[in-house]
Order: C-alpha cells, then sequence, then structure tokens
C-alpha cells in the first residue's frame, strides 16, 4: 500500500519560503485553500511536504517531533513516514504526499 | 560486504528464537544454515502434552513452518545430525557428509531424555518423551497394547500418563519419591494431586525403585525394589532431562552440566561459538523453562549482531502449571523446615490449597493448588523482598482483591474475562494482549507495547499488563531497573546524564553522536537529553526547540482539533477583579469559546488558534502557567487564616510566595503543590509532590503524592516552624529530585525508588547539603528560567527591524489552479 502522490505538473510550483525559513528538524505551515500541508526541514537539510492532518484523529503533523525520516503526531504519538506516508504498524493509514524542490535556497511546493 | 556465515546446530524453540532475533536486528548480516536433528521444522514443543491428550495436533504446533525457512533465505538440513565440529577449520560435518563452514556457530542441541539404565530398558516397547517421533509412537502403541506404565511422577511423566489414558490405555505411574512432582510441590498439594488425578482413572506406585525391565523382545512388565512387579505391555521413562553437549565436549568446548557459556551466550572457550536453549549452561544453571532461554536468545543476537553488550543476568522462575486440568504453582523455597513461619490455607471440598512460607514478614517460597490467581503477584512480592506483615491476616485468601486499581501492579489478571479492556486509553482487551504474548512470543512490557500499544499511552495498565506476561508466561519475569531510556540507545538515565557530566555536553546532537545514538532520537529521548543538559549545564546551554514535543514547542497545550488552550498564572488560586476583566475581554477578542475554571485553581481560555497564540499573551499581559509541560503546574492552596474560622496558618500568602519562587523551572514531570491552612486539608496537599499542611505552631511537609492514575498518598517528610524553612526545604527537595529524577518520572515514583530517608537525609537533617541544592536551584533560575511567553512577544516584537522569518507563521498560498 502506498499513498497517493499528486503527479507533477511543471505549471504549478509555488514558491513557499526559504529552506532556511524552516527550523531545521521542525516544520512550517502552508495553507492551500482548505488543504493545510505540513512543511519539514530534516537534519540533511532535505525539505519535505505531506498533508497536515494525521489519519487517526486529524492532528496537525506539523507540531510533531521529527525522528529520522518520521514525524511523530503531536496528539497520539502516531508515527508518519515522510517519503512513503505511511503509518508505522502497528497502526495503519497513510497521508498525502507533495512533491517540493528546492532552487538556491528557495523551497517549491508542486500542487 | 560478503555476508558471514552463521550456522547453527539444531532446530528448537530456542534456537530458531535466536535466529529470529538475529533476522529481526539484521536481516542482511548472515548467511544461514540450520541443521535439526528430527525430520520437522521447529514445533512448540510444550505443546506436545495436549497433542498427545488429542487437544491439538502436530500442524497446530509447528512454529515456523518450511516456508518460513525459504524466505528468510535460511538453509535447513532437516533430519541431518552433525556428528563433529572441526573448530579449527570453522566446519561441521554432519552424519551424511554434509560439510557447512561457519564464521560463527550456534550450538542450540537442546537435550535428551534421561533413560534409567536398568537391566532391559533397551527392549521393545521402552521409550521416552521428548519430541515429536514418540507422540507418534504412543499413538501406534495405543491400538495395539492395554497396559501402559509411566516411570517419573513429575510434570512430564504425568502429562504423558494422561495421554495414554486418554488414548484407552491403563496407566500406572511408578515415581521413585513419596510426593508427586516433588521439585515443584510440597506432601500437602502432590498428595491433592494424586487424589485428583487417582479420581482421573490413573494408578501409582509411589517410593518406589524400578529395577528390572522384564520381557522377551518386547517389554512385559516391571521388577520393584521392594519385591512387587507389575505387568505392562509400553513403558515410557520420564526421569529427566539432560543436556546434550557430546558434540561441543568432543571438540573441546568446556562443558560442566551443560556447554558453559558467559553473559553474552558465547561459549567460554571459543568466542566465535555460541550457545543456547537447554544445552547451554549459564553460571551453573541449565534451564528447562521457555521464558529464560527465550530471554538467552535475545541477548545472543544482541551480541552476535554487534549491537552492544548486553549481558544475561540469569532468570529466577517459578513454576505454573495446568498438570491434566489442575491448576499448580509454586516458587521459591517452599519446603518449611519446623519452626518456619507458615501461613496455610486448606479447603478440602474445594479443592484448594495454598502454603506461603514467611521469613522476616517476606515471603521465601510459595505453593498453590486449585486456586492459583495470586501465584503471580506472590512471585513479584518475592523477589521484591516486600514486607507483608500489613496482609497477614488476609494474604492467603486473595492478595489480588487489595486493589484494583493497576496500583503497585496487583490485579486478578487471571480471572479477568477475555474482553476485559486492560488499557483504557488504546481500547486493548486482555486477549489481545495474551494473544500477542503468545502468538509474537513477546517477553517484555516494551514489546507488548509496541505490538498493541497497551500501557503506551498514560502507563496505568502497565501493573496489569505485567501481570498478564507472568501469568502467560508462567514464569515471572522482572522488569529491569537499568532499561535503557528508549531503542535509540543502550544507556539508561543515569549513564546518560553522568556523561552528559563528564564530557560537559551541552547540544542535544552532539549527545546523540558522542554516544552513538541509533538513528536521530524520538519523541522520549530527545526531549529526556535536552532536559538532562539544562538541568547539568544551566549556564551554557541552550533549549532546544525541536528536541521538545508540541506543547513545550508551543507554550500552550495542543487540543485534540489542532487548537490551544492558554492557561496564565493565576498564583496561589488569588485573583483579582481587573484580572478577570482583562481575561473576559482577550477572550471576546479572540473568539475564544471555552473558558473553564481548572482544576488548579486557575483559569483556562480553550480553542486558541495557533496564530492568535502571542496576541493572545500580550493582550493578557500574564505570566506563563506552565499547564503544558514537565514544570510547577499549580500551587493550590485554601483561604486560610486569613478568612477561615478553622485556620491555624496563612496557607494562601505561603503558596502564592512558593508559585512565584518555584516558577520557570523545568523539572523531570510536573510538580503540583499544595499549602492547606490547617489539618483539615481542603487544598488536598496529602496527593500532591510536595505538600504542606499548617498546623498549630509550624507546618508540616508532606512529599511524594500523586492524584491522577495512581493514586499515593504523600508520606511525612518533616515539621518545621517558619515558613521560610518551608520554601528552603521545597528548592532543596526539587532541585534532588531535578538531580536524580529521571525524565517523565514523578516525584511519587521517584521517592519510592530513592526511598523517604535517603531524600530526608540531603533536604532535611543535612543543613550543608541542603543549602547547596538551594544555591544550585537559584543558580538555574538565574540563568534559564525566564518566561517563554515574554520571550515569544520580544521575539515578535523585534521581527520587522531583525528581518527575520517568523518560523510561527502560517504561510498562505493565494493563487491555486
Amino acid at each position: 500500500m502506498s499513498s497517493s502522490t499528486s503527479p507533477i505538473n511543471d505549471a504549478v510550483w509555488h514558491p513557499v519560503c526559504k529552506v532556511d525559513e524552516i527550523p531545521q528538524s521542525g516544520g512550517r505551515t502552508v495553507n492551500a485553500g482548505d488543504l493545510s500541508i505540513a512543511l519539514f526541514r530534516l537534519t540533511d537539510d532535505s525539505v519535505k511536504a505531506i498533508e497536515n492532518r494525521c489519519p487517526h484523529k486529524n492532528g496537525p503533523l506539523v507540531e510533531g517531533v521529527i525522528s529520522g525520516g518520521d514525524v511523530l503526531c503531536p496528539l497520539h504519538n502516531w508515527r508518519v513516514n515522510l517519503d512513503s506516508g505511511e503509518v508505522a504498524a502497528p497502526e495503519s493509514g497513510c497521508v498525502k504526499r507533495f512533491p517540493v524542490k528546492v532552487e538556491d535556497g528557495q523551497v517549491f511546493l508542486n500542487l | 560486504m560478503a555476508k558471514k556465515k552463521l550456522v547453527m546446530i539444531g532446530n528448537g524453540m530456542a534456537g530458531v528464537r535466536a535466529i529470529e532475533e538475529i533476522l529481526k536486528a539484521n536481516p542482511d548480516m548472515f548467511d544461514i544454515t540450520i541443521f535439526g536433528a528430527e525430520k520437522y521444522p521447529n514445533y512448540n514443543r510444550i505443546m506436545l502434552s495436549p497433542v498427545l491428550a488429542g487437544d491439538t495436533t502436530i500442524e497446530d504446533i509447528i512454529l515456523n513452518d518450511e516456508q518460513w525457512y525459504e524466505d528468510n533465505g535460511i538453509t535447513l538440513h532437516m533430519g541431518k545430525r552433525i556428528k563433529e565440529i572441526q573448530r579449527g577449520y570453522k566446519k561441521v560435518v554432519a552424519e551424511d557428509g554434509t560439510v557447512a563452514e561457519y564464521d560463527n556457530l550456534i550450538i542450540a542441541t537442546g537435550s535428551d531424555p534421561f533413560i534409567i539404565p536398568v537391566p532391559g530398558h533397551d527392549k521393545e516397547g521402552v521409550m521416552a518423551f521428548r519430541d515429536i517421533e514418540d507422540c507418534d509412537k504412543m499413538f501406534a502403541a495405543a491400538k495395539k497394547y492395554k497396559k501402559a506404565a509411566v516411570i517419573g511422577g513429575g510434570l512430564l511423566g504425568l502429562e504423558a500418563a494422561k495421554g495414554l489414558l486418554n488414548l484407552g490405555m491403563e496407566a500406572t505411574v511408578i515415581h521413585d519419591q513419596a510426593t508427586l512432582m516433588n521439585m515443584q510441590l510440597d506432601s500437602v498439594a502432590g498428595e491433592m494431586l494424586r487424589a485428583d488425578l487417582e479420581e482421573q482413572g490413573m494408578h501409582f506406585k509411589v517410593s518406589t525403585l524400578t529395577t528390572e525391565v522384564t520381557g522377551d523382545k518386547r517389554v512385559s512388565g516391571l521388577k520393584f525394589k521392594d519385591g512387587s512387579s507389575l505387568d505392562c505391555d509400553l513403558l515410557v521413562m520420564a526421569v529427566g532431562i539432560r543436556p546434550n553437549m557430546a558434540l561441543a565436549k568432543d571438540c573441546g568446548i568446556h562443558c560442566n552440566r551443560g556447554i558453559v557459556v558467559n553473559d553474552y551466550m558465547q561459549t567460554v572457550t571459543d568466542p566465535s561459538v555460541y550457545s543456547v536453549g537447554e544445552c547451554a549452561e549459564h553460571r551453573g544453571i541449565a534451564y528447562g523453562l521457555v521464558a529464560p532461554l527465550f530471554e538467552q536468545a535475545k541477548v545472543l543476537a544482541y551480541q552476535i549482531t554487534g549491537q552492544g553488550l548486553k549481558a544475561y543476568q540469569g532468570s529466577v522462575v517459578s513454576t505454573k502449571l495446568k498438570v491434566s486440568g489442575v491448576d499448580v504453582f509454586s516458587a521459591g523455597d517452599f519446603m518449611s523446615t519446623p519452626g518456619a513461619d507458615v501461613l496455610e490455607l486448606m479447603d478440602k471440598v474445594g479443592g484448594v490449597y495454598k502454603k506461603l512460607v514467611l521469613e522476616d514478614d517476606k515471603i521465601k517460597g510459595v505453593v498453590m493448588f486449585g486456586d492459583t490467581a495470586d501465584g503471580p503477584t506472590f512471585f513479584q512480592w518475592m523477589q521484591d523482598g516486600k514486607d507483608v506483615s500489613e496482609q497477614r491476616s488476609s494474604l492467603l485468601f486473595s492478595a489480588s482483591g487489595l486493589g484494583d486499581s493497576g496500583h503497585s501492579g496487583i490485579d486478578l489478571v487471571s480471572e479477568m474475562s477475555d474482553e476485559t479492556i486492560v488499557c483504557g486509553c488504546n481500547g486493548v482487551s486482555k486477549k489481545d494482549v495474551v494473544d500477542a504474548i503468545v502468538t509474537q512470543g513477546l517477553t517484555t512490557r516494551k514489546e507488548i507495547t509496541a505490538c498493541t500499544k497497551a500501557a503506551g499511552s498514560c502507563g496505568g495498565c502497565a501493573g496489569l499488563v505485567d501481570q498478564l506476561l507472568a501469568s502467560t508466561l508462567g514464569t515471572a519475569f522482572v522488569e529491569s531497573d537499568h532499561e535503557p531510556i528508549c531503542g535509540c540507545t543502550d544507556l539508561n538515565h543515569e549513564q546518560v546524564k553522568e556523561q552528559i557530566k563528564n564530557k560537559k555536553m551541552t547540544m542535544v546532537r552532539e549527545v546523540m553522536n558522542v554516544l552513538d545514538w541509533k538513528g536521530e532520537g524520538c519523541q522520549v529521548c530527545r526531549p529526556a537529553i535536552n532536559y538532562y543538559i539544562g538541568m547539568i549545564w544551566p549556564e551554557d546551554s541552550e533549549d532546544d526547540r525541536t528536541s521538545r514535543i508540541a506543547n513545550e514547542k508551543m507554550h500552550a497545550n495542543i487540543q485534540k482539533d489542532g487548537t490551544y488552550s492558554v492557561i496564565p498564572r493565576v498564583y496561589g488560586g488569588d485573583t483579582d477583579a481587573d484580572t478577570l476583566i482583562r481575561m473576559g475581554q482577550v477572550a471576546k477578542k479572540y473568539d475564544i469559546k471555552t473558558i473553564k475554571i481548572t482544576g488548579g485553581q486557575r483559569i483556562g481560555l480553550y480553542g486558541v488558534k495557533k496564530d492568535d497564540l502571542a496576541a493572545v499573551w500580550s493582550d493578557l499581559d500574564m505570566p506563563c502557567g506552565y499547564a503544558y509541560g514537565k514544570a510547577l503546574r499549580t500551587v493550590k492552596t485554601c483561604v486560610g487564616s486569613e478568612w477561615c474560622r478553622f485556620g491555624t496558618q496563612d496557607s494562601t500568602s505561603l503558596g502564592i510566595h512558593l508559585e512565584k519562587e518555584l516558577d520557570r523551572i523545568w523539572f523531570p514531570a510536573k510538580v503540583k503543590l499544595a499549602v492547606s491552612g490547617c489539618p483539615r486539608n481542603c487544598a488536598e496537599a496529602t496527593i500532591k509532590d510536595f505538600g504542606i499542611i499548617g498546623v498549630d505552631g509550624g507546618w508540616e511537609i508532606q512529599t511524594g503524592g500523586n492524584g491522577g492514575v495512581h493514586v499515593v498518598a504523600t508520606e511525612m517528610l518533616c515539621l518545621v516552624e517558619t515558613a521560610q524553612e518551608v520554601e528552603e526545604i521545597a528548592k532543596a527537595y526539587l532541585q534532588h529530585y531535578r538531580e536524580t529524577g529521571r525524565h517523565n518520572e514523578r516525584c511519587a515514583k521517584w521517592q519510592k525508588r530513592l526511598g523517604l530517608e535517603s531524600i530526608k537525609a540531603l533536604v532535611v537533617d543535612d543543613i550543608e547539603s541542603r543549602k547547596a541544592l538551594v544555591t544550585r536551584l537559584n543558580i538555574y533560575l538565574a540563568g534559564q528560567a525566564r518566561d517563554p511567553w515574554l520571550e515569544r512577544i520580544a521575539d515578535d516584537a523585534a521581527l520587522p527591524t531583525k528581518k527575520v522569518f517568523n518560523e510561527y507563521r502560517t504561510i498562505e498560498i493565494k493563487e491555486i489552479n
């Protein structure tokens, strides 16, 4: 089982912020219409984007503790993988992922 | 890099468990080859008796089918007996000539049944009861023959006799001792068991030594030492097992009663050769029960995959068995000598017998027959060395009846129905836990939590889970005091603190790097390290925000809908009209839905949006209440002598003063205080971390209490005369807690761990050490302690001029196609 990723559409890369504007091992919230997206900067400065909503009780994942390539939901510690979008056992579920690219320190989000 | 070659001799439960643990730790490290003498894959040997009794089938007790070996890339040689280990060439040779080379070898040859070498023991129809083949032989024999004899009145012998009885044979058990199962039962329980089994149709000859097996080719009878004899056409010998160590011995590996191994399950002779299971002798003991063997398997896997040092300390075992439908339990030294302190309960009609052997008010041994529900509890108390003098009069009726809130882990787990919810937070039933233990072969609470989530949230059911583990495994286990902080490290809290101090480490990442953390840490270890750094190096470290959980990062409590609650300080629960008006205005301005008086005598605003937090704090103009963190929560007070006609002391003023003095400090866990003005104790000081009760002419200090999940009443620390002494002792006590408490360990647990007397010595009796503790707390207060709301407000105000981004702000994307 793998979660869905939006197909990449070159026309819709949205500039969101600079990499430096996301705290390391931390996150920023990006709102696009009704959609809330969690943007994370990992220890290796890579940037990941997933839907800001835990499949369990809709917890805001952006506030979670980052552990390796996972984020732990602040409400009940569900562990969500930032690459696959999948929730770690014994729970199950997945969140939507969004393509991210970084050019000269500028983060773009494909929606 | 080429994989290392791992060969295992033996394909039984302990060995295969070790392989499973190795695969779990590092699936790609070894090319694995297993030799098994039997022609079956790994099966559950404990379940042979039910197979014989017809309750289950051989297929049902296979633990790892052939597909499992294939899926894991394991080369399995079934039915191939190894004849020689050539340590010089690092290879093993099977009887059929198959050769396998190894880098590491595991000898898991288990044990052989012991056959008494009486004349005639090699006749046809004489057999042991040890493996599937033996079961098959018995099935076949039952079709042709009628009279069975079993030598050995231990568990295995009785199970074999019961099975043969079920197969329609007559069964007589011959035992050389007067008492059945004399290793596990005393004479009274042994007699009760015998009466029960006789009723089921079993015959017995006790205190009888067999001298000869008679018959031509096949056994036809037995002769005994007392001159009597018995006719039989099937003879099962079940007199014990012997570690199977011939292979090891032949290649020069040191053997005693078994293959001698060190604490890492390596043979003492050759570190590349390991041994595990019934064939291994650790610190003089060769175990025959499953739980210790699984523990050994873990340690072996840990060592062989190079994860570090984890020592096997040996296991204390108890026996909880169902012998042919009868429950028996025993542990410790239960054979009472004359004059010993013994408690006994005998219910002949109900078939219940319990005996406790005490020494200095502590349990030394226990035997139970019929009703074994309290067995695990007694066993735990025996290991803890718990003083049972207070329960003495009711002990035998039901230890479990003492409480069911999970306090001290005492409960009637064995009598709970399968559907009973054990973990209320995660909705995990007793059946879920037991199934997980059985099917996944779990041996620790941590594993159960990882698998089922039970005890993963509030932890209130940890005691219950431990009990389920103990009662399911049939042997006790002890949650070690030296558990690592979490799965990311092998070090425990004390070791990490020590290293932070000795190496003067001031950054979370640095600690994880230097101490060889696995990965980047998790929500358990990172906040702990961050706390320890701030506590040990208050003047030289900065708080690491990314190592804080959401609440402590945002300085507000995250609610279930992702909004936050804002709870400012109301020192001592004492407020005024202007403050209340201002709070009301803020609530209106920011459309705050719920305003609630909290349990801690203050006012909470619920439903504040994340982007409004700083503005709400700024408009409130009140100090942060730390209602979200591991910090001082509230100091609850009664109105005291200022208004109350019973009041003997001014509790409100002292409460306000203490809350101001102890504000802005991070602790290992949350801390709650209360000050009552008289012994009526309206502020409920006796369930607080630090409680103060005004008495005529002074203050009584009560510590280590807790409300919430585990209700614990405080213990009396001391009696002092002045409010100034109260303040000094409060600071010393709490600083001592800050320094020696483990992250996430509440005062109550900490006080129990350290002991009230040792704490008292440092914070009350020794004035020098008390002052030193207060000084250290003051250094921290001067350095790190700042109001986080004010900091954030100041940061936000500085943003435009400093041209710094605001990481709290939500980014909006307007144009969406």
